[in-house]
C-alpha cells in the first residue's frame, strides 16, 4: 500500500488560551518514517497530544485528515481503533491491571471496531510470544501490572511491545529514546525497525540526533514555536547536532529580519 | 478473566436487579417490641428455657443501652417500636425434604439466582436459605452429615444441638456488647450454625443466603460457625432485599470460634437494597461480626465486597488468643449515590507471635460518605505481635468523601505495627492512556477499579470473585462523567 495517510493543514492549538501550535503543515505516507526535532516548549509533545485526541488541548484552525477521515471529529479511542498509536513519553502505571489482560482487551477492542473476531487465548498468547521475541520483550514483565513498578527503560520497550502487538498504521514516538542507555536504545530501535513497513508510518518526537542514527527517517521536520521551520532528510538532523538549536534561531532571526 | 470482562460489559446498563417482592402468606408478630415479644419468638421458636432467658438479659441489655455516637455519620431514627419482629412464611408443616418447600419461596431464589435445588445450584455450595424471619431451606445437609459436619438453621440447632449452642453462643460476641447486639439477642429468629468436627476439612463452600422481603420488619439473624481442632471451612452469605421506600434494618450477629489449627474463612458480597439516588429507602445494616482464634495456630479470614444498604456500620473482629493465631480483613466498599459506610475491623492481639493483616479498598461516587473504621490493640504479653494495614480510597468525582480513621494501642513493645494509606482519584491520564489504546471510558474505569481491588477479590472462592466483579460494575454503573 502507498498513499497518503496523515495530512496536517494550518493546525491551530492550544491550553486554555496560550496557543502552542501555530500552522502546522505536514503529509505523511505510508512507509515513511519521518523525525520531528526541536528545542524544548517547540511544541512537539503537543502535536502528539493533539493528534492523539488529549482533551485539555482546543484545535482553533486547521484540519487532520487520517486515512481518508477527519481525525479531529473522532475520540480518541475511536483515533486508537482506526489506527494511531502514540508511544507515551511518560508511560502510565495501572496497578493491579495486568499488563497482558490490558494488552487483550485493547486488541480485541481494536479487532471489534473492525469487525474481525476477538482473538482466542490460545491465538492471543501466541501472537503475544511471537511479539516478545521480536522486540525483545522480557517475558517476566507481561504478567506483572501495566508499568507499575516498571524502570523508565522497561516502561519504554513496554510501550514498543504494545505497538508491536496492535499493529497501528501510524505510530507517533513521543522522545522514546529520553532516559534509554545505549542498549535499550538499541533494542527499542531494532523493535521499531522490525515493524517498518510499507504499510505503515512513523513519527518519531526527539531531542536528539543519536535516535535517529538507529531509525533513519526519510524526511526531518524542525518544529520551532509551533511551526515547523525547515524540513529536510537525515543531513538535517546531523547538521542541527553540530550546530545546536541556537544557531537555528539565529537563522530564523535573520530571516524574520 | 475474559468472562468476567464480558459480564461487565453485558450489565453495565443495569440497577439494582433484586429490588422485586414476593407475595407470599406471612405469620406476623404483631408489631412493636416489649418482652412480650421476646417470649412470644422464643415460644414460637419451641426454645427451650435458658435461651429464653438468655434473649431476656439481651432485651434488658438493650433498654439500658445508648445508640453509639462515634460514628462518623448522623445515626438516623430508628423507629424500635414501628415494626414487626417475627416474620415468617405461613406454613406450619415441618418439612422433611426440599420438595415440599414453597413453591413461591422456590421461585424466589430461583429469580436470585440461587435455585434451591442441589442439581441446579452451584457444584460445591451448599446453601442455607433464609426468607425474613426464618430458614426455609439446606442443601446438602445429608451429605455434610457423613462427615459429622453440622450446617443447620439457627432454630434446627438450639433443637437438635443444644449443647453445642449453649456452649458457644454468646462467648463472642455478648448480650451486652452494643445496643444492635444486644436487640439481636433479645429478637433473633434464625440464622445459620455451622459445626466442622475436629481434623475434618469441609469439601464444599457454605452458604447463607439472606433475603428480606416482608414491609414493616427487619431482619436479625444469627450465624454461629464453630471449627473443631485442626479442621477448616470456608463459608459465604450473600443477602438482597426488594426495593421498598421505607428503610428496613438489618442488625446480625455473627459469631466465629477457631479452635487449635483450625482455620475459618468467612466472605460476604452484601447487596441489600442501597435506596434511590435520592437516598430514599434501603436497607440500614448494623451488623456485629467477631471471630475468636481460641487455639495456638488457628486462622480467621474476614472478607467482604459491600455494595449495598443505605447504611453500613459493621467491624468484623477478630480476637487473636491463640499463640501463632492469625487474623485477616480483606475488604472492599462501594459507596454511591447518598450511600454511607463506617466499616473496618478490629484486630485485638492477646496471644504471642499472633498476626494480622488488613487490606481495606474504598470507592466512592456520587455525593456518598465512605469512611475506614480500624483498631489495631496490642495487649501486654502478645509477644512479638505484628500487624500490616493497607487502607485506600478510590474517589470518583468531587461530590463524594472518604475517611480513614485508624486506632493503634500497643502495650508490647516488641509488637510491629504497619499502616499504610493512600487517597487517589481515577486519573485522566490513566482513562486517555488505555482510551488511546482503543478501550472506552466506561470500560477503561472497569479495568481501573478491578484492578484495584484485584487483591481483595483474589481472597474470595472463584465463583463469587465473578459475581462481586459483576456487582461492583453495576454498582458503579454511571458514576463516571
Amino acid at each position: 500500500m502507498t498513499g497518503t495517510m496523515l495530512t496536517i493543514k494550518n493546525l491551530n492549538a492550544g491550553v486554555e488560551n496560550k496557543k502552542i501550535l501555530k500552522g502546522i503543515n505536514l503529509t505523511v505516507n505510508a512507509g515513511e518514517v519521518h523525525a520531528i526535532m526541536g528545542p524544548n516548549g517547540s511544541g512537539k509533545s503537543s502535536l502528539a497530544s493533539v493528534l492523539s485526541g488529549r482533551e485539555n488541548y482546543e484545535v482553533t484552525e486547521g484540519e487532520v485528515d487520517f486515512d481518508g477521515k477527519d481525525l479531529l471529529e473522532m475520540s480518541p479511542e475511536d483515533r486508537a481503533r482506526e489506527g494511531l498509536f502514540l508511544a507515551f513519553q511518560y508511560p502510565i502505571e495501572i496497578p493491579g491491571v495486568s499488563n497482558i489482560n490490558f494488552l487483550k482487551t485493547a486488541l480485541n477492542e481494536i479487532r471489534s471496531y473492525k469487525k474481525l473476531p476477538a482473538l482466542d487465548a490460545r491465538q492471543f498468547l501466541q501472537m503475544s510470544k511471537e511479539r516478545q521475541k521480536l522486540v525483545e520483550f522480557d517475558a517476566k514483565l507481561v504478567n506483572r501490572s501495566l508499568n507499575e513498578g516498571f524502570s523508565g527503560g522497561e516502561k519504554k520497550r513496554n510501550e514498543i511491545f504494545q505497538l508491536a502487538m496492535l499493529e497501528p498504521k501510524l505510530s507517533i514516538l513521543d522522545e522514546t529514546d529520553s532516559g534509554l542507555d545505549i542498549d535499550a536504545l538499541r533494542i527499542v530501535s531494532n523493535g521499531v525497525n522490525k515493524l517498518r513497513s510499507n504499510d505503515n508510518a512513523f513519527i518519531l518526537i526527539t531531542h536528539y540526533q543519536r535516535l535517529l542514527e538507529y531509525i533513519v527517517p526519510d524526511f526531518v521536520h524542525v518544529l520551532y514555536n509551533g511551526r515547523i521551520v525547515k524540513s529536510g532528510t537525515k543531513e538535517l538532523a546531523l547538521e542541527l547536532e553540530e550546530k545546536g538549536y541556537d544557531w537555528l534561531k539565529e537563522t530564523l532571526q535573520e530571516e524574520i529580519v | 478473566m475474559e468472562t468476567s470482562e464480558q459480564i461487565i460489559q453485558d450489565i453495565t446498563t443495569q440497577e439494582y436487579e433484586f429490588g422485586f417482592s414476593t407475595d407470599i402468606e406471612m405469620d406476623m408478630a404483631p408489631i412493636g417490641l416489649d418482652e412480650e415479644t421476646v417470649r412470644y419468638i422464643s415460644e414460637k421458636k419451641n426454645e427451650p428455657e435458658w435461651m429464653l432467658n438468655w434473649r431476656l438479659k439481651g432485651y434488658e441489655a438493650f433498654l439500658k443501652t445508648p445508640m453509639p455516637k462515634w460514628q462518623n455519620f448522623e445515626m438516623p431514627p430508628m423507629d424500635f417500636q414501628g415494626i414487626s419482629y417475627y416474620a415468617v412464611p405461613a406454613n406450619k408443616k415441618k418439612l422433611n425434604s426440599l420438595d415440599e418447600v414453597d413453591p413461591e419461596l422456590l421461585a424466589t431464589f430461583e429469580k436470585l439466582g440461587i435455585p434451591v435445588n442441589e442439581q441446579k445450584a452451584l457444584a460445591g455450595v451448599a446453601v442455607d436459605y433464609v426468607f425474613d424471619s426464618i430458614s426455609v431451606a439446606t442443601t446438602y445437609k445429608e451429605k455434610l452429615k457423613e462427615l459429622g459436619i453440622i450446617f443447620c438453621s439457627f432454630g434446627e440447632a438450639v433443637q437438635e444441638h443444644p449443647e453445642l449452642v449453649k456452649k458457644y453462643v454468646g462467648s463472642v460476641v455478648p448480650h451486652s456488647d452494643n445496643i444492635f447486639a444486644s436487640l439481636n439477642t433479645a429478637v433473633f429468629s434464625d440464622g445459620s450454625f455451622v459445626y466442622i468436627p475436629k481434623g475434618v476439612r469441609c469439601p464444599m463452600e457454605l452458604s447463607t443466603y439472606f433475603r428480606i422481603n416482608a414491609e414493616n420488619t427487619g431482619q436479625f439473624e444469627r450465624t454461629l460457625i464453630i471449627a473443631d481442632e485442626g479442621s477448616y471451612v470456608s463459608y459465604l452469605e450473600g443477602c438482597t432485599a426488594p426495593k421498598r421506600d421505607e428503610n428496613q434494618l438489618h442488625a446480625a450477629v455473627v459469631e466465629l470460634i477457631a479452635l487449635e489449627g483450625a482455620e475459618i474463612k468467612y466472605s460476604t458480597v452484601q447487596n441489600w437494597y442501597p435506596g434511590d439516588k435520592d437516598g430514599r429507602g434501603g436497607i440500614y445494616n448494623f451488623v456485629t461480626k467477631r471471630g475468636a482464634c481460641r487455639g495456638a495456630n488457628s486462622k480467621i479470614s474476614w472478607t467482604q465486597v459491600e455494595t449495598g444498604s443505605a447504611v453500613t456500620w459493621k467491624y468484623p473482629a477478630v480476637i487473636l488468643q491463640g499463640d501463632n493465631s492469625i487474623g485477616e480483613f480483606y475488604s472492599i466498599a462501594v459507596t454511591k449515590n447518598r450511600q454511607v459506610a463506617d466499616t473496618g475491623t478490629k484486630m485485638y492481639h492477646i496471644g504471642s507471635n499472633t498476626k494480622s493483616r488488613i487490606i481495606s479498598k474504598g470507592i466512592s461516587a456520587g455525593y456518598s460518605n465512605n469512611s475506614y473504621r480500624g483498631l489495631v490493640q496490642v495487649g501486654a504479653k502478645a509477644e512479638n505481635a505484628r500487624n500490616f494495614t493497607q487502607c485506600d480510597s478510590l474517589l470518583l468525582g468531587s461530590t463524594c468523601s472518604a475517611n480513614t480513621f485508624p486506632y493503634i494501642e500497643t502495650k508490647n513493645s516488641t509488637a510491629t505495627v504497619e499502616h499504610e494509606a493512600t487517597t487517589s482519584k481515577i486519573g485522566e491520564d490513566q482513562i486517555f492512556y488505555l482510551n488511546q489504546r482503543g478501550i472506552d471510558t466506561e470500560k477503561a474505569v472497569a479495568l481501573i477499579v478491578n484492578g484495584y481491588v484485584k487483591e481483595v477479590l483474589n481472597q474470595l472462592p472463584m465463583e463469587f470473585a465473578v459475581e462481586a466483579q459483576k456487582l461492583l460494575s453495576i454498582t458503579l454503573e454511571g458514576s463516571v462523567g
